[in-house]
């Protein structure tokens, strides 16, 4: 990683003021990020098990990937918007999405999981890079309406490769429209490393877009949490578009269908598993005496009891009624899915009689 | 296929990448490019170990951006270079629409036929296998529809060894539709004879006298365990592999609806302006007084690709097959 990035907590846990990212770091803070990275993390550990026992189709693991999530949904207001991938379990976490809405998705019971209008999260997008552009119109609309938000925009490195992603840039340059993008750097797209995509750091590619841009230590939650506040308090004001590059790391597979030993050095891991985001919280805790282990078994018990929730409620979980597919094709009646519709529903008929 | 050629069991997976091996070995100017086709072999393995025996500069990681991917074949292609490319899943195709419509289809005419468009574009389409949203889409019929594009579907390991050589060695631009989840079927390929035939042909797989099953790609082994089937209650089917949607060739089909006055066309894709709608009226046109009953169609709903605990639901299988094949010999 080189030294340009932004960094206010150092790995071994030194916190180190910066003076355009001022940041207040309260006990209370650092529990909450703490707490946040746990619970998260125990969500992503059981839907790998859950996808190991074939009660779930696929994983995202977001391991490694936490901090700069975590730290970034905290830098949304309620009002704010975000739009994202399907790695973005700590951001789905910090605002609000109960795990087992978003585990109908990968288990295949649903296309819907969270509501967005109570989350105020988009439904994620899997076509890499399309909702980059989805992020900048509906910072348009937060214009026109002279409202006081703005958009978060998640994609990851591979993304910026993307027409869609190139395209956002430039529309959201010449709106001023109120977004920030977030690029998690995580080194890979599935098994193409970042330097296909890029012979610069990514960051260096707003300038062209006169759009200003700051790189990151992806894996410190609080220098996430600082520069996007800082950035979409900017954007609120008007003073437009921003671009984050976090700089961090896919310490997993892909997905639970990929086999990360093709392609990449295990050396690797062992280098940015020391870069450990949750391990670099709990050593600034430490420092501070903000860790006691009351609060850590608190925190404990309450990730077995979310595990357990998960487990409870995905596994063995009931196939959909057939004819819910045929559901919110349209928001008006269509003469063809409701011929479709009825004559899935005689078939259906026929079988069971038979 | 004589008795004496010998043959090796193949997954379609196997048989695909054999196939590429073999083109490329034939010919320098034939390279590969794609999303994560280089060291991890593509996501379904159709391209391991070609990158470490044909080197970077013929197997080709690309960056993510498959509308980068197709328009720069163009240009490889307006080289001399017979570009073989890989779209990882068939719903992320879309971002490359723009240039397979406007471009790779139109080059050789708008060029007054002076630069051809040798290119494949492979894609693997279709459900089955339990995966996330844009992951099991059947969109072939926007590709048929274009004129200047060929699209060629394999229906089993052996077939696909042929074939993807043979769309390779087309100077026109060819999609090719990958069944997904007949990746894993083994069939006997014959990796010695000179490779022969003509891909844009339809196969008649069995003849039956009563009921004429059409179908291509993923459906072909549906119908062939439903004409099974069917035979088990005395009912004879034909079935037939459309193998090629553009050039289609419906000669077989028509001959053979001629002597079953009954035709079923089977896909995954929505019925709804389907490939089945083109077969349909041509068999009625042609056979209008050979018809013992309407064509029926099975197929997809009039919906988006549902989410995968449905599919079992929303895909043809043998028991729709042999529900229809009730319909038309009911009347
Ligand atoms: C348009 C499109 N092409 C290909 C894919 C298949 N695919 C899924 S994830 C992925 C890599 C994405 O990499 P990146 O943007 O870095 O995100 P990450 O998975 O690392 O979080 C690819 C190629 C896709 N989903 N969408
Ligand atoms: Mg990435």
């Amino acid at each position: 990683m080189t030294e340009d990035v932004i960094r206010l907590l150092t790995p071994e846990g030194e916190f180190r003021a910066h003076p355009d990212y001022p940041i207040e770091v309260s006990p209370d803070l650092l529990r909450q990020l703490y707490r946040d990275i746990i619970l998260t993390r125990r969500t992503d550990i059981e839907s790998t098990a859950l996808q190991r026992t074939g009660e779930l189709g696929l994983w995202c693991p977001v391991l490694g990937q936490e901090g700069v999530q975590i730290g970034a949904a905290h830098a949304m207001r309620p009002s704010d918007y975000g739009f994202t991938t399907y790695r973005e379990l700590g951001i789905f976490h910090v605002r609000g999405v109960d795990p087992v809405e978003l585990l109908h998705l990968y288990r295949g019971t649903s296309h819907a999981s969270w509501d967005p209008r109570r989350v105020g999260l988009g439904i994620f997008t899997i076509v890499i890079g399309s909702h980059a552009l989805h992020s900048v119109g509906y910072a348009m609309g937060i214009q026109r309406d002279g409202a006081d938000e703005a958009v978060l925009s998640c994609f990851g490195d591979g993304a910026t490769s993307t027409g869609d992603v190139h395209e956002a840039m430039v529309f959201a340059a010449a709106f001023n429209a109120p977004v920030v993008f977030l690029v998690q750097n995580n080194q890979w797209a599935i098994s193409v490393p970042v330097t296909r995509q890029t012979r610069a750091p990514l960051a260096t590619r707003a300038a062209g877009y006169g759009i200003p841009s700051v790189r990151i230590d992806g894996n410190d939650v609080l220098a996430a949490l600082g520069v996007t506040r800082v950035l979409l308090d900017r954007a609120r004001e008007g003073g437009g578009p921003a671009f984050i590059e976090a700089v961090t790391y896919r310490r997993g597979p892909h997905t639970t269908s990929d086999d990360p030993t093709r392609y990449r050095d295990e050396a690797e891991l062992d280098h940015w598993a020391s870069l450990d985001p949750l391990d670099r919280l709990r050593r600034h805790m430490e420092r501070v005496g903000a860790l006691d282990p009351a609060f850590v078994a608190e925190v404990d018990a309450e990730a077995d009891a979310l595990g357990e929730r998960l487990r409870e409620a995905i596994r063995g979980m009931a196939d959909p009624d057939p004819l819910g597919m045929f559901d919110h094709v349209y928001a008006e009646p269509h003469r063809q899915v409701t011929a479709d519709r009825a004559a899935m529903a005689d078939y259906l008929a026929t079988v069971e009689g038979s | 296929m004589t008795s004496m050629t010998p043959t090796t069991s193949m997954t379609m997976v196997q048989a695909l990448n054999a196939g590429l091996r073999r083109a490329m070995e034939g010919d320098p100017k034939v390279l590969l490019m794609g999303e994560d086709i280089g060291p991890l072999g593509g996501v379904f393995r159709v391209t391991d170990g070609l990158q470490k025996d044909f080197g970077e500069d013929r197997v080709i990681d690309s960056p993510l951006a498959e509308s980068g991917i197709v328009g720069t074949a163009v240009g490889l292609a307006m080289r001399g270079y017979r570009p073989v490319l890989e779209i990882q899943f068939d719903g992320f195709v879309y971002p490359a629409f723009d240039q397979i419509v406007t471009m790779v289809a139109k080059h050789h005419y708008r060029s007054g036929g002076i630069t051809p468009m040798p290119m494949v574009i492979r894609i693997p389409y279709g459900g089955g296998i339990g995966a996330v949203e844009h992951h099991s889409e059947s969109p072939e019929a926007y590709f048929a529809h274009t004129p200047g594009l060929r699209v060629l579907t394999p229906a089993d390991a052996a077939e696909a060894y042929v074939t993807i050589q043979q769309a390779i060695a087309s100077d026109d631009p060819v999609i090719y539709f990958e069944p997904k989840r007949r990746y894993w079927d083994r069939a006997e390929v014959d990796e010695v004879s000179p490779i022969s035939g003509n891909p844009w042909s339809s196969r008649v797989l069995r003849r039956g006298s009563d009921v004429t099953l059409v179908a291509y790609g993923p459906m072909v082994r549906t119908c062939l365990e439903a004409a099974d089937a069917a035979a088990e209650d005395g009912v004879e089917c034909s079935v037939i592999d459309l193998r090629s949607l553009s050039p289609l060739d419906l000669d077989p089909v028509v001959a053979d609806v001629q002597g079953t006055g009954r035709c079923i066309v089977v896909h995954e894709a929505p019925v709804m302006l389907g490939m089945g709608a083109e077969v349909a009226a041509e068999v009625t046109r042609r056979c209008f007084f050979h018809l013992e009953a309407p064509v029926e169609r099975v197929g997809g709903a009039y919906i988006p690709y549902p989410p995968n605990r449905f599919e079992q639901h929303y895909l043809p299988d043998v028991d729709r097959v042999l529900d229809a094949i009730d319909r038309v010999t009911a009347v």
